[in-house]
């Protein structure tokens, strides 16, 4: 690699001279400034080659200075901060950091996988649709190569140990870009009194403007534009209705002017405790979107060269950061624009050998200034090819109007500056449906004002000003933000001369070596060639060929793209039209995105009063929606199994208590509550005696079951509905929304007093003498019978205890104030001690429940289970005239006598029946599956009867008693035997004693 | 009762803005006719009346937020939640009323300092510098329910008990020094 230090002597006004700062690029130290990007620096110290292109491995320096670029992309940082896919050109440069090429291998400057450009003629456009269409060897025999040679940077293999946020802000206005249009949309919405935002996505403000003028010395006001900049920042920073943001990119636009912005915190000081990046999610009266244009490439032989830059971006490099990108420069250009290349870089003492104009006779103002100054102009002239290889060592000139085969003379240059006209960069305009026109005149697509995006209002919620509304000159820019605009001086231009190849008459030899997408290798040959294979939509070209699909999705490429398409198709550019503009403008991390969410806060994690204790006893846990609950309490070295079967135990010899705090706990008050209660409920609700409980199915409209749980009449007008765990909010809302929408004038209240409780379920013969230890409320089996619920002061507590049971032993659970869940947990620990109490979780929940043949909504249910199928019948009141499900109960294929319905199951064995096993039928279904009788809805050890049991869905179940029946699990066989799923105390003497 | 706890029993962090988490408060739900003449008397009882749409009103330790138009939220002593459920639901006996004492179901936090509202800027969608003294905000803060109101000095907020961590996380992560959004 040639290694010239090419940093002026003078000049450079982003960069802090006084200061050196270092960093890495494959392994060498790079000197750099405060101010430079990565591409200024490595440009200042030699460095052209940055990259390699996707497909061809072809050798690349950066083609742009800003959020354009396509080709110089690094991975930044190493282990858990490498970020991959970074611009050089928009990557700020600080000491100690550390970029990698990528692409490459072994190295950058000797890449010996750019054997693929030797292959190029062998991989045009499609070649990965035909390649893998081709049949099974190909896919096993090509994939693997080209998924190693095609890439870009890795992903990183560790977690990201950077923290994120977001924030979200309201403004009435929200200007994006903080070029000259920028700024003075501002002071005309600011001084105004809006609430105004303005985003600028460098760390600079004044656009290009402010570079312009070094060529052209024109004035805003009679000032310089980096004085009125500063007079207009000034001014906007006094104003306390206007907020000035630099590194905030502008991302996308969504529907109500949903404005997603991202801002760079700390991505210069990593490791730094701050948020590296902070994500805006912002709403708007109106966007101004003032985000300036995107100069186009020339399609030439050889664009892609190392030094061929686009013009805009030399001058970028010279005025901003004091760096040329050659000693001398050829310039190929089809507009006046280019000439201000030529002056700046003449002012630098750099040598402008020849300038190539594709138009017959340039003689505008900026045109006879370069003229002045004795550079030789070429009129109706062009490049045949580019010299060098991994940088420009000259060019071939030829006639524009040929087929640039005779090569007039070889120029010797090390950079080539190319502008092939604007594009105003309409992407946020876009993103939200703001439609575009095509400007014959200035050739490029700009806003109709007539179609813009709307708002909720129907009115436009976005507008374009300066260069992103077509406004090119400083002038007009001006003239198109503000309604005072400033006096402006700027030279005349004259019109530019569209171009789409050069030399006009190229045969296919040149022209496939003129790059249209440079990262992703597709060239004029490629369109061409899909629009004879009959790609004429352009979203359809696009996705064969991949233009515009690379990570800087076409900002170069697409207008030249989609106008050679054009010509090919034989038909207007506004015919072929754009292809669709989505966010994010340039990528954003998912780290921003995800913003705070992750690790501790991740997501809400919802625990019980008596958490901290669980923590302590080092439970293993089980989400139940956002709960945590404790599966088992395993002892030091003690298999989970292990503790299940001595929690199942303790329940059944003695005691046991369990935190029940996560049950739903709904109120249901009013005059109407019984009647509502009766609709919800499956079963007769308002029949129930105060003081008493019941236990109550819900089902959907649609007659599933949905949910389940003892209901507590706790007055003349009250009850308290207890629901699944996680099932509260969900089934408060289905209250409320029957209420609200359909049962409006009933008078019934709701509330969801999950939280305001804990609750401790005691259970196992010894229940009743843990509670009597506590004291103060008689539990007797007189005073407090199954199925029912009392309240008052047990062991001083503020407690309502039900007499209800899950497990099929004597149970209460006991509910207090959340504030006093650990004290009453404590107090029950330490009267239980005499009886050995054990705290049990919800594995053994499952497996006393299961004992009992209780069922479980979501083991048992699925969302197609109707009561019938659980034979729940007796829980389907007959008296009353409706419930909600009763109707579709009565559907035909519900009360069909053939649906599956639930049974026990034996194995013959006694092992455990894999949970996901299903009972084959013989033959086949419509879809050639096996058919099947039935399936396991649960399946336990179970420790109480030393053997397996589970529970199924089977077909005619209940009218196959102690017939045998196999079931498949992972292609093993078990046979079973239809029991009653009632395993354990059939006729429930235990739970009533 | 002496072993009571809140949520997070009164934890606290220092960072660009102060976050407590203030302890024991009684909180009691009514239900009713906002409209009803019924409703105004039983909290004239308390030397208060129905606060407007998204209101928060105060009168000496107790302050009452329009939750929706059918419900109110009276933050009171904790000390004094019981009785002041019993008064006020016996004074709305004749209503079609609800009233519960569900102190325990949130827990609430102080967020002080004058970077106060940058806290929650952070984490709820809510247009923050234009939210009135006086205003109760019913929002979420990132993945969970939660409302809070201007109080001298800052922003009270309320959130539901079980997810006290989770929110507590959150404002931390959100009040870190030097991570001031102005």
């Amino acid at each position: 690699m040639t290694r010239r230090i090419t940093r002026l002597d003078r000049g450079g006004r982003l960069i802090d001279r006084a200061r050196d700062i270092t960093f890495c690029f494959d392994g060498r130290r790079i000197p750099a400034h405060p101010g430079d990007t990565l591409a200024s620096a490595l440009l200042g110290a030699g460095h052209v080659l940055q990259g390699r292109s996707f497909k061809y491995h072809r050798p690349r320096g950066p083609v742009a200075a800003g959020a354009e670029e396509p080709n110089a992309l690094v991975t930044l940082g190493g282990r858990a901060r490498m970020e991959p896919d970074l611009r050089t050109t928009t990557t700020e440069a600080f000491d100690g950091a550390e970029a990698r090429s990528q692409n490459r291998w072994p190295g950058l400057g000797l890449d010996l996988l750019a054997i693929n450009d030797r292959l190029s003629a062998f991989m045009p456009a499609g070649f990965y649709y035909k390649t893998f269409m081709a049949g099974r060897s190909w896919e096993k025999l090509f994939e693997p190569i080209i998924r190693r040679s095609a890439g870009l940077g890795p992903a990183p293999t560790e977690a990201d140990p950077d923290s994120y946020e977001q924030a979200y802000a309201f403004a009435d206005v929200i200007i994006v870009g903080g070029g000259v249009a920028g700024l003075a949309a501002a002071l005309e919405h600011g001084r105004a009194g809006a609430r105004v935002w303005v985003l600028e996505q460098t760390p600079h403000w004044g656009g290009r403007a402010v570079v312009d003028a070094e060529a052209d010395g024109a004035t805003i006001d009679g000032l310089a534009p980096e004085a009125w900049v500063k007079a207009a920042l000034a001014e906007l920073e006094a104003l306390p209705n206007v907020t000035l943001r630099t590194r905030m990119l502008a991302a996308g636009l969504h529907d109500h002017a949903h404005l997603i912005a991202l801002e760079s915190v700390a991505d210069t000081t990593p490791g730094a405790d701050l948020p590296r990046q902070r994500l805006w999610r912002m709403r708007a009266g109106k966007v101004i979107v003032a985000a300036g244009a995107l100069e186009r490439p020339l399609s030439f032989p050889g664009n892609d060269r190392p030094g061929v830059m686009l013009a805009s971006a030399v001058r970028d490099y010279i005025v901003n950061w004091a760096v040329s990108p050659g000693k001398r420069i050829v310039i190929l250009t089809n507009n006046d624009d280019a000439y201000r290349t030529a002056l700046v870089a003449l002012d630098a003492g750099i040598a402008i050998p020849a300038i190539l104009d594709l138009r017959k006779t340039p003689n505008g103002p900026l045109v006879q200034a370069v003229r002045d100054r004795g550079v030789r102009i070429l009129p109706g002239h062009s490049i045949a090819k580019v010299l060098g290889s991994k940088q420009v060592k000259g060019i071939a000139l030829c006639r524009h109007e040929s087929r640039g085969e005779a090569w007039l003379e070889r120029i010797p240059c090390d950079a080539v500056a190319m502008s092939g006209g604007w594009s105003p960069t309409v992407h946020l305009w876009s993103h939200c449906g703001g439609k575009l026109a095509w400007d014959t005149e200035a050739a490029f697509f700009a806003p109709d004002p007539d179609k813009p995006p709307l708002g909720a209002d129907g009115k436009a919620m976005a507008q374009c000003v300066g260069a992103a509304a077509g406004a090119l000159r400083l002038d007009a820019c001006l003239a198109s933000a503000m309604s005072a605009a400033p006096q402006v001086e700027t030279p005349a231009e004259e019109p530019i001369q569209p171009v789409w190849v050069t030399p006009a008459e190229a045969g296919p030899h040149l022209r496939a070596k003129m790059w249209l997408d440079f990262q992703n290798d597709v060239k004029v040959s490629d369109i061409q060639l899909a629009a004879r294979e009959g790609y004429q939509s352009v979203e359809h070209a696009k996705r064969y060929t991949t233009l515009g699909m690379a990570t800087d999705q076409g900002k170069l490429s697409n207008i030249n793209g989609l106008a050679i398409l054009s010509q090919a198709l034989d038909q207007p550019i506004p015919a072929t039209g754009t292809t669709t503009f989505r966010p994010p403008y340039t990528p954003i991390g998912f780290g921003a995105i995800a913003g705070e969410a992750r690790g501790e806060i991740f997501q809400p994690l919802r625990r019980t009063a008596m958490d901290a204790w669980h923590e302590d006893q080092g439970a293993h846990w089980e989400p139940v929606g956002q709960w945590r609950r404790p599966y088992c309490y395993p002892g030091k070295a003690e298999p989970h199994s292990a503790a299940i079967e001595r929690e199942v135990l303790a329940v059944r010899n003695s005691v046991g208590m369990l935190d029940a705090s996560t049950l739903g706990k709904i109120i249901v008050k009013g005059p109407d509550a019984g009647r509502f209660l009766d609709m919800i409920y499956t079963n007769m609700m308002s029949t129930l005696a105060v003081g008493k409980c019941r236990y109550g199915l819900m089902c959907s409209e649609n007659g599933f079951l949905m949910d389940d749980g003892v209901v507590a009449r706790l007055s003349e007008d009250t009850w308290l509905c207890h629901t699944t765990t996680g099932g509260a909010e969900a089934i408060h809302a289905h209250m409320e929304d029957w209420l609200q929408c359909e049962w409006w004038d009933w008078k019934v209240w709701t509330a969801n007093v999950t939280e305001a409780y804990a609750q401790v379920a005691v259970a196992g013969p010894n229940a009743r003498k843990v509670l009597e230890a506590l004291g103060g409320v008689d539990v007797s089996r007189e005073a407090l019978p199954h199925m029912s619920w009392t309240a008052g002061p047990l062991g001083g507590f503020d407690a309502r205890i039900y007499r209800i049971s899950f497990s099929g032993e004597l149970g209460f659970e006991i509910a207090v104030p959340t504030s006093q869940g650990m004290a009453l947990w404590s107090r029950l620990l330490e009267a239980g001690k005499a009886f050995d109490i054990r705290p049990y979780g919800t594995e053994a929940l499952h497996v006393l429940r299961a004992e009992k043949g209780f069922i479980m909504i979501g083991d048992e249910t699925d969302g197609t289970v109707i009561p019938q199928d659980l034979g729940l019948n007796w829980a389907l009141s007959k008296k009353k005239a409706d419930f909600l499900g009763k109707r579709a109960h009565q559907r035909s294929f519900m009360a069909s006598p053939d649906r599956w319905k639930l049974v026990g199951l034996e194995s013959l064995d006694g092992s455990v029946i894999p949970e996901c096993a299903i009972a084959p039928a013989p033959g086949e279904n419509a879809n050639r599956q096996r058919n099947t009788q039935g399936r396991i809805t649960s399946s336990y050890y179970s420790p109480t009867l030393k053997r397996g049991i589970a529970m199924g869905l089977v077909h005619n179940g209940p009218d196959r008693m102690g017939e045998e029946i196999i079931f498949n699990a992972d292609g093993k066989e078990v046979t079973a035997r239809i029991v009653s799923p009632v395993f354990y105390d059939p006729k429930g003497e235990k739970l009533d004693v | 009762m002496s072993d009571m706890v809140s949520a997070l029993n009164g934890a606290r962090f220092e960072g660009f803005a102060e976050i407590t988490e203030t302890g024991l408060c009684g909180m009691v739900q009514i239900r009713a006719d906002l409209a009803s003449a019924g409703l105004a008397q039983a909290l004239g009882g308390l030397g208060l009346s129905v606060p407007g749409r998204r209101a928060i009103l105060s009168a000496g330790d107790l302050e009452l937020g329009w939750m929706s138009p059918d419900e109110l939220m009276l933050f009171c002593p904790r000390d004094r939640a019981a009785a002041i459920t019993q008064q006020l639901a016996q004074a709305l006996g004749g209503e079609h009323a609800m009233v519960l004492d569900v102190s325990d179901a949130r827990v609430r936090f102080s967020i002080r300092g004058e970077k106060a509202d940058q806290v929650l800027m952070k984490l709820c969608p809510v247009d923050l510098p234009t939210l009135p003294q006086g205003e109760i905000r019913r929002t979420r803060a990132a993945q969970t329910a939660v409302a809070f109101w201007r109080v001298d000095g800052g922003l009270d907020l309320i959130a539901f008990r079980s997810v006290a961590g989770y929110v507590m996380g959150l404002l931390k992560h959100s009040a870190r020094p030097g991570a001031e959004l102005f």
